[in-house]
């Protein structure tokens, strides 16, 4: 075992992760299934409990004391989360139900509107089930086209294949910047460049980015960007949809309710402004509110100092687990996140699985809400260990052990 | 005259109770049981014989032979096979009357839930539909021949 990492104190840091300190089957837990959720430090846990027992109250309309807390709270958010990711202006950040619904909104509320028949839209081959849907319920609704962007064996997708597909016809390019499955870092900068060099808008997924690397939505120069806050330290249920001004003031709102009109009669009905217009309904506000704790968690420590522990857990959970018998990789790019997803020859993922979780060691299999990236790569699943900024070098030797127990029993 | 439904699932009760509900010994004891059933038959490995409802494949046929139902099954894991493997051992040599009345009651009792988890649960209880739907099949027949 070795610590590279002389800035970071991991034991402190996971003593903030009230959950990280069971017992699981009899055994310690090892929590490796991040890229499908993280785990939550004390800081979120506590402002859910906080707002819930002293500020609980509907946000916006009120006049009260309560709604005017609540409301500088949410709000609070909002302006931390456009920091956060470098966004122009705090009314470019919508409060969603999560990436999905993020990615959905997009879809119906500017694909709805702006597409037509023989339009195109470009996604990739890794894409996650939740940029593959929407974008055919568009088709199907619209007449437009999903075309496919290929990716080779290490996991990268193919940048000349890719520039092939951009046409005149191409309205919307919508693409994974890290995938949940291989860990592929993409170049989304440069694929956002060729996008708009074709004239067609781009949607970053950046479900898997935000605990890991910094996002500045302005750098990138993306037009809508997406995540999750359940898989950076925060609360289920809230995302953030971020999109340029200018396309969120022309799109048609999403869903009709309160909080998104600006006056109603049953004649007509004028709308909001942005973001208002896209929240619809009372709002998740607790779990807003939480997020800022999450944001602030990240913030503290540093995205720096996160990626440099993530890569050196990479870099070590990569040369361990190779020495293991008929280990094979799943996912070998150039740039990659802290995903290892694998298989052992002659074993199936679920049983690693099953046979892991009675070890108290928690990782993920199956085909990861990829299934055609798995049809690409002609494999039925993989088993897939995500780490986080709480993990540690002595957990990947407890992964490894497993591991070898496991072979052990099958050979 | 084979071992009463009850009986058998009695057996696996006391089999499971033995294992003290270390989660690593009852993993392991499943799909040492599963290795030790009879292959089934390669070509029933079918679409056809495919059990809906699993997240992993499951195979599975059956056969009648003096009034009693012979199961066959199988699986691409081997926990699966494992779990499948219970079930063939519990409801085969019975009569299709059997399988559609007597209560499956060792699942709860061996704290099955706890251990495959909900989800794989429903698997399992897909299983033991697929297996009623067989007596039922089979029952019927004997009804219309009679």
């Amino acid at each position: 075992m070795n610590n590279t990492i002389a800035t970071l104190n991991i034991e402190a840091i996971r003593e903030e992760f009230p959950v990280l300190s069971q017992q699981v089957n009899g055994k310690p837990l090892v929590y490796f299934d991040n890229a499908a959720t993280s785990q939550k430090p004390k800081s979120v846990i506590n402002a859910l409990t906080h707002y819930y027992e002293n500020d609980n109250s509907n946000i916006h309309r009120g006049i009260h004391t309560l709604a005017e807390r609540a409301t500088a709270d949410y709000e609070d958010t909002r302006a931390l989360t456009q920091r956060f990711i470098n966004a122009g202006e705090k009314e470019e950040i919508i409060f969603t139900k999560g990436t999905t619904d993020g990615i959905n909104l997009v879809s119906q509320a500017y694909g709805r509107k702006f597409l037509n028949a023989g339009d195109e839209i470009i996604i990739s081959e890794m894409e996650h089930h939740s940029n593959i849907v929407p974008w055919q319920l568009l088709c199907g609704q619209t007449g437009a086209v999903l075309k496919i962007a290929p990716i080779d064996d290490q996991g990268d997708i193919i940048i000349e294949e890719f520039e092939g597909l951009l046409t005149e016809k191409t309205k919307i390019v919508s693409i994974v910047y890290i995938s949940n499955t291989l860990g592929t870092i993409n170049p989304v900068k440069h694929l956002t460049s060729l996008a708009h060099k074709a004239g067609a808008i781009m949607m970053v997924d950046a479900a898997q980015v935000t605990p890991h690397e910094k996002i500045d939505v302005k750098d990138l120069n993306c037009d809508f960007l997406v995540f999750s806050g359940h898989k950076m330290y925060g609360p289920t249920g809230v995302g953030v949809l971020y999109g340029k001004r200018s396309l969120l003031e022309k799109m048609d709102p999403y869903q009709g309710g309160g909080e998104m009109i600006n006056d109603v009669t049953f004649e007509k009905t004028t709308y909001n402004d942005i973001p208002y217009k896209f929240e619809a309904g009372t709002p998740n506000i607790a779990d807003v509110i939480a997020l800022k704790e999450a944001i602030l968690f990240i913030q503290n420590i540093g995205h720096d100092n996160i990626q440099a522990h993530e890569n050196d857990l990479l870099k070590y959970g990569t040369e361990q687990l190779s020495k293991l018998d008929g280990f094979i990789p799943v996912g070998t790019a150039k740039q990659k996140a802290s995903v290892i997803s694998f298989n052992i020859e002659g074993i199936h993922p679920f049983d690693i699985g099953m046979l892991l979780d009675a070890k108290g060691i928690a990782v993920r299999t199956g085909h990861h809400c990829t299934q055609p990236l798995m049809n690409r790569l002609q494999i039925e699943g993989t088993v897939r260990a995500s780490f986080a900024v709480y993990n540690t070098m002595a957990e990947i030797d407890r992964l490894k052990e497993g591991l070898e127990d496991i072979i052990k029993k099958f050979r | 005259m084979s071992e009463s439904l009850k009986n058998v699932q009695e057996d696996i009760i006391e089999e499971f109770s033995m294992l003290e509900g270390d989660m690593e010994m009852i993993i392991n004891y499943i799909i040492e049981i599963g290795d030790q059933m009879d292959p089934l038959d390669e070509n029933a490995r079918t679409e056809d014989n495919i059990v809906k409802g699993c997240q992993s494949k499951v195979w599975m046929s059956a056969q009648i032979a003096d009034g009693k139902i012979q199961f066959q099954a199988d699986s691409n894991t081997a926990v699966t096979k494992g779990l499948v493997s219970i079930l063939v051992r519990v409801l085969s040599n019975q009569t299709p009357e059997a399988i559609l009345n007597e209560d499956i009651f060792f699942p709860e009792k061996i704290g099955m839930n706890r251990f495959i988890g909900t989800q794989r649960s429903n698997g399992f209880g897909s299983m033991i539909k697929q297996m009623k739907i067989y007596a039922l099949a089979f029952s019927a027949k004997k009804t219309s021949n009679a």
